[in-house]
């Protein structure tokens, strides 16, 4: 494979034809390579990335962006429902400790207590923060920032807009972002992290627009990459969920944990197939939507775990009045974490209570006026609209679980976002620990931003502590990862990538999905090495240029090896708890797995995985006190009264 | 259920191309893009799209559907006939990477042109307070995606790529409306949006407002009524008497001109 950059006569090209990102596109550029030195390097440009790189810029660090897509494409966008943040603007009894305890409560306390706390703590800030850069959320009517409900949340606590929230932050960040100045390479992947006698020196990839190859001199490295949905069928990621974060930080030799928690969302679309696995917001339900089943039964009520009785409503008069009326009544069964509501689902549809196409209904069109519905789930309706020709505000959704995000990541301080790596930092869906088993709904977008901030500063304190002695990066690694990058156009005779995952996605869902047993995750793990070894010597046709059957090739390897780390964790731990069910263990284990995590790295070839357990942070004693018996309701409780 | 479709597809590079013929299985409910996944997985590998959420909601597979500016994930193909071949052709204003894949980097070019957002101070107890009707102006025009097809489609940088050094384009120009409607901003752009932005230079003929996928009232609610504030400011001689003798216009109240 030469490289193919001169299929562009140099003279086409103005070097300022990529003046945003840099990207010269030159046919002269010396071996194809292009170098960069920055102090931090932030890969991804979701609301993590961004917000990270805001901060490393104000802290003064000479900032790079890189991301897979075009700036504000990333996955962010699709995040519908709000940002949870404890600002009391409808609850005046809302804090951060009760925001804290819930969700503790929702990862069933195998969360790490301080990113937990930082995150309630922090939150309400880095939302206001947004309104000062330009957001525009919805109001109350005092004028505040207006705050919703869904599922695991004591108090209506979603900063939003509509049911658009997530691009209302991520073009708030990227217009901040711009508005900075920070150097943006988009349409960049990075394929490797390079590093120098253990520390981060920088790292390598290539723009997906040319070909041609790019490597970054810098001490830090911030992964904000996202999540993993891609290795499943059923999803609600975008092409990018591949694990390249997860995956790059275990090849350089950090370590994840809870990589066995995958979260599937209750409420994903089912039909038309085409569509099948797009997220339908939470917020449905928080706004009043209910679940039923093919006998019209509103089964929710059936499937209250003893953990939650005392906060869930066991009679639907007493659920329907909570809407209104928060203070004498108890949640609806609905809005119960997603864990709890997308295994009941499933176990409607399995007793043949589903719907035509094998989902359940989600029905807002017989509890609120067309009106409200158009004025508060605008996406949705367009959604169904357009893509299934369903009108919301007339008739039920059908609706079942599709893999939504993964809560386990890299192993990270809680302070500093640091990984083991020195100079290697990962931040929002690809770190881990602050979601425990399960994530609450609008607890990933304040994740994002809280984390992101504290990434981008801690990595630009490293940097800047080491002076004028850095890192250097290797050229015999550099030279290696283009050798690995090309090698898919080495093969012949191979198969193509985009049959080798979509029999991984099949494979995972069918073994490694919201129900699992120690026999099938033992097969998932054989069929796995079976794909590892056809990827050896998968084929790409074409050239360098926007190829994305190269792209995918890549990608795939980070798949691959990320898929082991899910259902190898997934095998060892021996209970069910939050985003992991086990159908030969069924209940939470308290005493044994209640108490640790587990840590996946990789083995010594690189290629595989190593697992061991870990026991969880302690928690301090004034904190223990929010979950002690006698607190059962909440800290907040003595002040509800009032 | 299922059919055979015939596509047209233009495959090529800056160096120039042509439109491939290709016939490609579909089923019942899918989508032009599943259309052209079908076909990159199985008959062209190497085939350039860009795309992400397949939901509607990130504006990254803008192309020409039939001749018409559209997202791939939105485009059913039960909108067609079953014997009808689709043709699929990167967007024209903007030069072409690869097949469908085109350099939109004119828009980001033109986005850090556009000065920034500037509040006033927090409110004493540190929260910001703004009416939900005073905000859902600026929310309408918040809910594009950037897919770029009002400034692929817009006749004034369309049929003449000279005028785009001068002129920010539709979703630009949203962009100015958003932050002059903005009930805590301080800045007055109307100055800029005549001049570096060339808000003068589009003639309202609507077609941005046609093609955009998110249902915006790009031409109503943000060029006209900023048309109608820049005119305010420069020829109506009532303002221009107000500002003479100390009465100015509230709207504008507290704003500085930048």
């Amino acid at each position: 494979m030469s490289d193919n950059t001169g299929s562009h006569p140099a003279g086409a090209h103005p070097t300022t034809r990529h003046p945003m990102t840099g990207n010269e596109m030159s046919a002269a550029a010396a071996g194809g390579m292009e170098r960069h030195t920055y102090d931090v390097v932030v890969v991804g440009a979701g609301g993590a990335g961004l917000r990270a790189a805001i901060a490393a810029q104000d802290a003064g660090a000479r900032t790079a962006l890189v991301c897979k897509s075009l700036l504000g494409k990333a996955h962010t966008v699709m995040a519908e429902g709000g940002i949870a943040a404890a600002m009391g603007n409808r609850w005046p009894e809302d804090n951060w400790e009760v925001h804290f305890r819930d969700t503790m409560r929702g990862g069933k306390m195998l969360n790490n207590w301080r990113m937990a706390q930082l995150h309630a703590q922090e939150a309400p800030e880095r939302v206001q923060e947004l309104e000062d850069w330009g957001a525009l959320f919805d109001r109350t009517e005092d004028g505040l920032i207006s705050q919703r409900d869904v599922g695991g949340h004591k108090y209506a606590r979603l900063a939003h807009v509509g049911d658009r929230t997530g691009l209302e932050m991520i073009r708030t960040l990227q217009q901040r972002a711009v508005h900075l100045g920070i150097d943006v390479f988009m349409e960049c992947t990075i394929t490797d992290l390079l590093k120098d006698d253990g520390v981060i020196s920088g790292a390598f990839g290539y723009w997906r627009e040319s070909g041609r190859f790019i490597t970054f001199e810098a001490p830090s490295v911030i992964l904000a990459t996202g999540g993993i949905g891609k290795s499943f069928k059923v999803t609600s990621n975008s092409w990018e969920y591949t694990g390249d974060g997860h995956a790059l930080a275990m090849r350089s030799g950090a370590n994840l944990i809870n990589m066995e928690f995958v979260q599937f969302h209750p409420t994903g679309m089912v039909w038309p197939p085409s569509v099948k696995g797009l997220l339908v917001t939470e917020s449905v339900r928080g706004d009043g939507g209910i679940l039923k089943n093919s006998e019209g039964k509103r089964f929710m009520f059936d499937y209250i775990p003893e953990f939650f009785k005392s906060e869930t409503a066991d009679t639907e008069a007493e659920a329907d009045r909570w809407y209104d009326d928060k203070k004498n009544n108890r949640r609806p069964p609905e809005l119960l974490p997603r864990d709890e509501v997308a295994r009941a689902i499933n176990s409607e549809i399995k007793a043949g209570r589903g719907t035509p196409h094998g989902g359940i209904y989600l029905d807002i069109a017989s509890r609120r006026s067309p009106e409200f519905i158009r004025k508060r789930l605008p996406s949705m309706y367009h959604q169904f609209k357009e893509l299934a020709d369903v009108d919301i505000t007339a008739e039920p959704m059908e609706i079942g679980p599709t893999c939504h995000y993964v809560m386990g990541g890299v192993e990270v301080d809680a302070d500093t976002q640091e990984s083991a790596v020195t100079g290697l930092y990962a931040v929002g869906e690809c770190s881990g620990g602050m979601h425990g088993s399960n994530r609450l709904g609008g607890n990933s977008l304040g994740d994002l931003l809280v984390f992101g901030k504290r990434a981008g500063e801690a990595a630009t304190a490293y940097a800047t502590s080491l002076g004028e002695a850095r890192p250097q990066v290797d050229e015999a690694d550099v030279k290696a990862a283009q050798v690995s990058a090309l090698a898919p156009f080495e093969v012949e005779g191979g198969e193509n990538p985009y049959t080798i995952q979509s029999d991984l996605q099949q494979s995972m869902n069918d073994l490694v999905g919201i129900i699992r047993t120690a026999s099938e995750l033992e097969e998932s793990l054989s069929r796995i090495e079976v794909l590892k070894k056809r990827a050896e010597t998968m084929v790409v046709e074409g050239h360098r240029q926007y190829n994305p059957g190269w792209h995918l090739a890549l990608d795939l390897r980070n798949m691959l090896l990320v898929s082991e780390a899910i259902a190898t964790a997934a095998l060892a731990r021996q209970e069910s708890r939050g985003g992991h069910t086990r159908d030969d263990f069924p209940q939470a284990d308290d005493a044994v797995w209640g108490r640790k995590n587990l840590v996946v790295s990789t083995d010594d070839s690189g290629q595989g995985v190593v697992l061991r357990e870990q026991p969880l942070p302690e928690m301090p004693e004034d904190l223990k006190k929010y979950f002690a018996p006698a607190a059962a309701e909440s800290p907040a409780a003595s002040k509800e009264g009032k | 259920m299922g059919y055979d479709l015939k596509m047209r597809v233009w495959r090529g590079d800056i160096d120039g191309g042509d439109l491939a013929d290709y016939t490609v299985e579909v089923s019942e409910g899918e989508v032009v893009l599943d259309a052209l996944h079908r076909l990159q997985a199985t008959q062209a590998g190497d085939l350039a799209i860009r795309w992400n959420c397949k939901a509607g909601k990130c504006g990254s597979c803008s192309a020409e559907i039939n001749g018409r500016p559209r997202l791939l994930c939105m485009t059913r193909l039960s909108d067609f006939d079953e014997s009808e071949t689709i043709t699929v052709t990167p967007m024209r204003s903007f030069p072409v990477i690869r097949d469908l894949v085109t350099d939109v980097s004119y828009n980001y070019e033109k986005a850090k042109e556009l000065p920034g957002i500037a509040l006033g101070p927090r409110d004493a107890d540190g929260k910001r307070r703004m009416a939900q009707i005073d905000v859902e102006r600026g929310q309408e025009f918040r809910k594009c995606i950037e897919c770029f097809l009002c400034q692929n489609t817009c006749h004034v940088v369309r049929d003449h790529e000279d005028n785009k050094p001068a002129f920010a384009g539709p979703r630009f120009f949203l962009r100015y409306a958003e932050l002059d409607m903005h009930p805590l901003d301080t800045h007055d752009r109307r100055e800029l949006a005549q001049g570096a932005a060339g808000l003068g230079m589009c003639n309202i003929t609507k077609c941005c407002t046609e093609v955009c996928p998110e249902n915006i009232q790009i031409t109503d609610n943000a060029i006209i009524p900023m048309k109608e504030r820049v005119a305010d400011r420069k020829y109506d001689p009532l303002v221009w008497l107000g500002n003479k003798i100390g009465l100015r216009n509230k709207d504008y109240e507290g704003r500085t001109e930048v």
